[in-house]
């Protein structure tokens, strides 16, 4: 058994809250150069320079990326041989209030009917797995707002099968058109129960952008719908062109015989994405 | 496409000549206004009460700053999504607001407004709030403090780069998906 203190959390917790809202993962900002040599429409390029140099920006003069910093949601993965010395959610969540606080970033969470503002942007989502070994991993992700309203969930029924998802996924994205700020990433979790299939989504977020899921099976389904999203024409700020998504992610597992859960998590071009091993 | 350089307050002869797709850099005097604080303004309307800025020429501009650091005026300042603002936004161009500035789609009936009142709708990049703030040379919160983010401020600009999304002839710039929706 491996003790980790409250204090490493903290310190580690607060790091990556504060480095993500300013540091656009590699794998995002080398899919949009990508982008930028593949599309020929003058306002498709435009968009995406103009990305690009708000990422060195931020990296250089300590701007957040965004001004919606976000929610803060957190995956983590405890080994099953660690103990932590304090209550985990409660570490994550004080580290995620102070992270915001000294990197001068935006408080974002509110009352739902009075809109009041918790002042601090607590409470954090936090998500956790047990999983094998000693380790403690924790992912950290700044969700904005903008593009969790696109996000969508559904129980279809088993006969819609493939066909169903692919038309609820590829309908959705047409409807979102311009308001999540393509290019977007595109979380799709399939199966589990009504709670799960979003969280699946989520999940499969994380997953860095042109890595494809380890089943080739779900792997091909993954590239068949990112090849019908961009079929749409939408483009960078829907202002059209031939990028509308820069990847969609594909997280499935069993579900009831007699449903298919389906959850589409919309996430914008920037995806901040960040995690600390303890 | 044409690319023009305007100063608030925004005159109906500014705006008649823009078209979509055209680039504007915009120079003055802007407002911030999001969900909450629109509330509060319709509220203030309702009671017959003085507004924080008068609407006569005005621009409001959908964004939530984050905070800003020391020798800056603002934070990141970007967009955010204008379709929360429809419920609202035709009775502020009725009252003689002429722009507004956001991302994303609007409505039927604030795409009329535009029309009626002669008004234009802006799209600025979403998620280039480093790369705007860079055009924002002083802030200040002149209502709604306890609002946070949401507070209304009275926003100085220096070619702020915007695109004419929705025009004052009925024209929209967004790319219409192919699919049948």
């Amino acid at each position: 058994m491996k003790s980790i203190k409250a204090k490493d959390i903290h310190d580690g917790v607060v790091g990556i809250v504060m480095q993500a809202a300013r540091y656009l993962p590699d794998d995002v900002r080398s899919a949009l150069k990508t982008s930028l040599e593949n599309e020929t429409s003058d306002s498709a390029r435009e968009i995406l320079g103009q990305l690009l140099e708000n990422a060195d920006l931020a990296a250089t003069s300590g701007l957040p990326l965004c001004q919606d910093t976000g929610v803060g949601v957190f995956f983590v993965e405890l080994g099953a041989d660690v103990h932590v010395e304090g209550n985990l959610v409660e570490i994550i969540n004080g580290a995620m209030v102070e992270g915001y606080e000294k990197g001068l970033l935006r408080k974002s969470l509110c009352h739902p009917l009075t809109r009041k503002n918790t002042g601090d942007n607590s409470p954090a989502v936090v998500h956790v797995d047990i999983v094998p070994g000693d380790k403690l991993k924790i992912k950290h992700m700044a969700k904005g707002g903008g593009s969790e309203n696109m996000s969508r969930c559904t129980m279809l029924t088993p006969a819609q099968g493939w066909a169903g998802i692919k038309e609820f996924v590829v309908r959705r994205m047409a409807e979102a058109g311009p308001n999540p700020c393509p290019p977007t990433i595109v979380g799709v979790g399939i199966g589990g129960t009504f709670d799960v299939a979003p969280a699946l989504a989520k999940k499969a977020l994380f997953r860095p952008v042109g890595e494809r899921n380890a089943d080739p099976e779900i792997a091909a389904m993954e590239e068949e719908l990112l090849a019908a999203i961009n079929e749409l024409g939408i483009g960078p700020m829907g202002l059209g062109g031939r990028t509308t998504s820069l990847d969609v992610k594909i997280e499935m597992r069993p579900c009831h015989i007699a449903s298919l859960p389906l959850a589409v998590n919309v996430q914008c071009h920037s995806s901040r994405i960040k995690e600390v091993v303890l | 496409m044409a690319t023009y350089t305007l100063t608030t307050p925004l005159r109906d002869e500014d705006l008649l000549k823009l078209k979509v797709g055209d680039v504007v850099k915009l120079n003055g005097t802007i407002y911030t206004a999001r969900d909450a604080a629109h509330k509060r303004l319709c509220d203030q309307l309702d009671n017959n009460e003085k507004l924080p800025f008068e609407l006569q020429g005005a621009v409001i501009y959908y964004v939530g700053p984050s905070p800003a650091p020391e020798g800056r005026p603002i934070g990141a300042a970007g967009p955010t999504t204008s379709y929360r603002m429809d419920s609202y936004a035709p009775r502020l161009h009725s009252l003689g607001v002429k722009a507004s500035i956001g991302k994303g789609k609007r409505s039927a009936a604030v795409r009329e407004a535009l029309q009626k009142h002669v008004g234009v709708y802006f799209g600025a990049t979403g998620g280039a709030g480093a790369l705007l703030s860079q055009c924002i040379t002083a802030a200040e919160v002149i209502a709604f403090d306890d609002l946070g983010p949401e507070a209304v401020r009275k926003l100085t600009v220096k070619d702020f780069p915007l695109l004419v999304v929705n025009d004052a002839h009925g024209n929209e710039q967004y790319a219409k998906p192919n699919y049948d929706l």
